[in-house]
């Protein structure tokens, strides 16, 4: 068997739609499963709020909590003028987290092992930062790269650091999610098919096998763990930055 | 703080990432790939991207509809309607409290109110009491110092009484002694006269 560990983050196209010039869209695995993660997340907050009950059962806890978690995360960052971002942090938090956990079942694809889904995500955030701030505070907004207080010589190098800092933002936040989701399913993958190598060699094998298997469960569990963690800072660092458009000055 | 942690995690990722990347691109493994020798590294294959673009806009445009319109408000307001009725229901906690303690200060006015005027008949009953038994006690002293008084002069004048019937008896004693003692009769003013004398004498003593 050919051992691939990259196989699992392949696109593949199952209807070509359209190609203009050299630019071709398909209606791709990847499409498949970005609508599967819309649709569960959706279905689980309606399903879970159906009865609307006064005090929550299991699932109307856990869509309550996660809309509380999220409410305060942006208030706590961007205050409460913030709270209009509030349906797009959430969005991102949801997508992100069902995409992660959804990757983590074997046989599925991970929307956000893509660096180009995860730099959409990220620019989204930064264009939303740009645009909202710029609309809300017009040329107010250049503010955020003006530190206040500063010696005058000093105040160059900080405006150029400050906006290589905020140009790195979008890379940072997309490559984050994207390396990290990439290697943790790498990982695993790889002691997978340590697992099916030695398995294949005989009796000893098979005791060989188990060291790599157990390492698979604990990587597993790590792995959740990251999934969860890379949802959170992507909407914490989110909120942070969002909270620069609504206030620009130092 | 969050950020310098994050930084830390993402770079030593990034790296373990392009060491198993770069292994997997180099030609050795790519040609076991089977690939025709091209490296071939799915996440950074441009031809997707349009593709991909298309999609995640699609559904992500998607999601935050359904997010903002249907789940969040629908979310938002089971917590608002929970949040109204634990702070109504406060309210009206609140409000049976203060019923009560007013209830209860109410009772213990009364109480208090009828424990005072308990006290008050309990005093003007002993008043009572003290004042007839004095009154009593008073009549009853002197109906008892007027009889004391009255048997004091009836005494004293049965005493009077008697003293004159002392003289009378002496008189007549006194004749009688002296007329056996020497055999004639003495006259009457004489012994009387005697006798008044002695009994003078006695009653200076």
């Amino acid at each position: 068997m050919v051992v691939d560990p990259i196989h699992q983050f392949e696109i593949k196209r199952y209807v070509d739609l359209l190609n203009i010039s050299s630019v071709q869209f398909s209606f791709t695995n990847a499409a498949v499963f970005m609508f599967g993660i819309v649709a569960i997340i959706f279905f689980f907050l309606t399903f879970a709020t159906r009865g609307r009950t006064l005090v929550p059962g299991r699932a109307q806890s856990a869509a309550e909590v996660s809309y509380e978690f999220i409410a305060k995360m942006v208030r706590d960052s961007a205050g409460n003028e913030g709270m209009v971002f509030f349906p797009l942090v959430f969005s991102l938090f949801m997508f992100v987290l069902v995409a992660n956990l959804v990757g983590l079942v074997p046989y599925t694809f991970t929307v956000t092992a893509h660096l180009i889904v995860t730099a959409a995500l990220a620019l989204l955030v930064i264009g939303t930062v740009i645009v909202y701030g710029f609309m809300k505070h017009g040329s107010h907004f250049l503010h955020l790269f003006v530190p206040s207080g500063v010696p005058a010589f000093l105040l160059p190098f900080l405006v150029v650091i400050e906006v290589v800092s905020f140009l790195s933002r979008p890379i940072s936040l997309s490559l984050r999610l994207f390396a990290n989701m990439l290697a943790g399913h790498i990982a695993l993958k790889v002691f997978a098919f340590f697992v099916v190598g030695l398995a294949s060699a005989g009796v000893v094998g098979w005791f060989g096998a188990t060291l790599p298997f157990f390492m698979i469960v604990a990587l597993t569990a790590l792995e959740l763990l990251v999934a969860v963690l890379q949802a959170y800072v992507f909407a914490v660092l989110t909120s942070i930055y969002l909270n620069d458009a609504i206030h620009p000055g130092h | 703080m969050t950020h310098t942690w994050t930084r830390s995690t993402w770079t030593r990722r990034v790296a373990l990432a392009g060491v198993i990347a770069g292994l997997w691109t180099s030609p050795l493994l790519a040609a076991e790939g089977g690939h025709g020798g091209k490296p071939h590294f799915p996440p950074f294959d441009a031809t997707t991207f349009a593709s991909q673009l298309l999609w995640l806009a699609l559904s992500f445009g998607l999601l935050y509809y359904l997010m903002s319109k249907v789940a969040l408000p629908r979310i938002g307001r089971i917590l608002e309607e929970r949040h109204d009725r634990i702070a109504d229901d406060l309210e009206e906690a609140a409000k049976h409290r203060a019923e009560s303690e007013a209830a209860q200060q109410a009772y213990e006015k009364a109480l208090n109110e009828a424990r005072a005027k308990a006290n008050s008949i309990a005093a003007d009953t002993r008043n009572r009491l003290t004042a007839d038994a004095d009154a009593n006690r008073k009549a009853l002293e002197a109906e008892l110092s007027a009889k004391l008084s009255a048997a004091e002069a009836r005494i004293a004048s049965t005493k009077a009484e008697a003293m004159t019937h002392v003289r009378g008896i002496a008189v007549d004693a006194a004749h009688s002694i002296v007329s056996t003692l020497i055999g004639t009769a003495p006259a009457a003013p004489d012994v009387e006269k005697a006798v008044d004398g002695v009994l003078s004498k006695r009653e200076a003593a």
